[in-house]
């Protein structure tokens, strides 16, 4: 049995989720143009990352999060040309640089942090691979998957209310009409001026954001901080359906009727 | 006498194989209304259907059982309602080979839970296929509850599709005992 599938239906963090609940052990691999991952879990549990982009060595991470000093990441580095991470690990953990729990939660939180910008991709194909272990010259951790699906969902929860705010990038923006507002006196970022330049109904979000360089969650984002600070309005595209209030459904329930049902199932027992 | 009938939804995204499923079991030719594609996204087969699937399956001279299929196209989802009404249960159909149709599928189970909150069960349907997900993996990702049950098919098989029929009529003698002790009755 395979576990393959394309993100836009299934997001990373359910992904994750059903990792975690079923206590697997294998590689994800997940790849879009120009990205690609490889996580393996044991037993539910993270237990290495890798992308296609380049990773930060090991010492490197250590003195980012500083359990090293730079000038110790230099000698080191020069001493230890030819081992590999686990190998530096347990050098570092032997030499009394730092603990081994110490090394683990560090590298934890660099993982965690390589895999965040996934947790919003809404496109990219994914296959888990059962039985694949970490790699024997890196060093395993054990990272309990509960903390990122959560934060993975806050993430998405956020998608989804910006979606809801903004539902499509293909409607425009116009100036709010508020006589005696300078919005030059307004503090705004270099990535809102960028956008406000752009405004005219003229322009779709979408095209703001491909000129501004900007992603669908980055132009969301900051369409909703111009529209919560009412400079900005949503011009909505004549024709665009509006939400209708969910209506109450008619339930119906069957008459129940043992005899009834035991007739049927006799009777498909003997088709 | 007159003769009772009782009906079985078969619900589930496009291409699910529910048509399928109703014609492994039914005594009659299914009454089918399906017709050509022409939607281009959805020329993954010939036909589709676009209002109901109907199959029979006759118990005796006082009972009949139908089996309604309905069309998986979101488009058409104005007949589900109207199929739904006064059935005994509903099975949804999920193709396991397909997990971009797995968000659909749930959607589909909670439209028809709230239209009518029936004994139900899930068919992980072409479980043959290679491709096919794990029924638990499935489980976790249709976002089931562990009291509902969900089963491997295929609904080519008629042994697959009496399987997938005894257990919900199983579910729904389940659910008059539910009912029954918490009614307080015997």
């Amino acid at each position: 049995m395979t576990l393959k599938g394309n993100l836009k239906d299934f997001t990373f963090t359910q992904l994750l989720n059903l990792i975690n609940l079923a206590n697997k052990s294998g590689a994800l691999y997940v790849e879009r143009p120009g990205f690609a991952s490889r996580v393996v879990f044991q037993n539910g549990k993270l237990t290495f990352f890798e992308s296609g982009e380049e990773k930060p060595s090991l010492l490197k991470i250590l003195t980012d999060h500083q359990l090293i000093t730079a000038s110790q990441h230099r000698l080191l580095r020069e001493r230890l040309t030819e081992q590999s991470e686990r190998e530096i690990g347990i050098y570092l953990v032997n030499a009394g640089y730092a603990t081994l729990d110490q090394v683990l939660e560090v590298l934890e939180k660099e993982y965690a942090n390589q895999l965040r910008p996934v947790f919003t991709w809404d496109d990219g194909f994914f296959r888990f691979e059962t039985g694949e272990v970490s790699p024997e010259d890196r060093i395993p951790v054990r990272l309990d998957l509960s903390n990122l699906i959560l934060e993975g969902a806050r993430e998405l929860q956020e998608i989804e209310e910006l979606k809801a705010e903004i539902p499509s990038l293909e409607m425009a923006l116009k100036f709010t009409e508020r006589p005696g507002t300078d919005i030059r006196k307004i503090n705004l970022n270099s990535t809102e001026w960028r956008v406000i330049s752009y405004v005219n109904p003229k322009n779709t979000i979408e095209q703001i954001a491909a000129t501004t360089k900007l992603d669908e969650i980055e132009i969301r984002r900051v369409v909703y901080t111009l529209l919560q600070a009412g400079l900005v309005e949503i011009i909505r595209p004549d024709g665009m359906p509006v939400a209708l209030p969910g209506q109450a459904l008619p339930v119906n329930k069957p008459k129940e009727n043992r005899p009834l049902i035991k007739r049927l199932i006799d009777r498909i027992r003997s088709i | 006498m007159q003769t009772q009938t009782v009906k079985i939804v078969i619900t589930g995204p496009f291409n699910a194989g529910k048509t399928e499923f109703i014609r492994s079991v039914s005594e009659i030719d299914v009454v089918s209304t399906e017709r050509k594609i022409t939607y281009a996204p959805e020329k993954v087969k010939e036909t589709t259907t676009v209002a109901m699937d109907f199959g029979r399956i006759t118990v005796d001279n006082d009972l009949v059982l139908f089996l309604f299929g309905t069309p998986g196209q979101k488009r058409f989802d104005f007949m589900w309602e109207i199929l739904s009404e006064g059935m005994l249960g509903f099975i949804v159909m999920v193709d396991s080979a397909r997990p971009e149709t797995f968000r659909e599928a749930r959607s589909i189970l909670e439209t028809f839970h709230a239209y009518a909150p029936t004994p139900y069960l899930v068919a992980a349907n072409k479980q043959d296929l290679y491709d096919a997900w794990d029924v638990e993996d499935m489980r976790l990702a249709l976002r089931l509850d562990p009291s509902v049950k969900i089963l491997p098919c295929e609904a080519t098989k008629k042994s697959s599709v009496k399987n997938v029929l005894l257990e919900l009529l199983y579910s729904i003698l389940e659910e008059m005992d539910r009912h029954e002790s918490d009614q307080g009755q015997p």
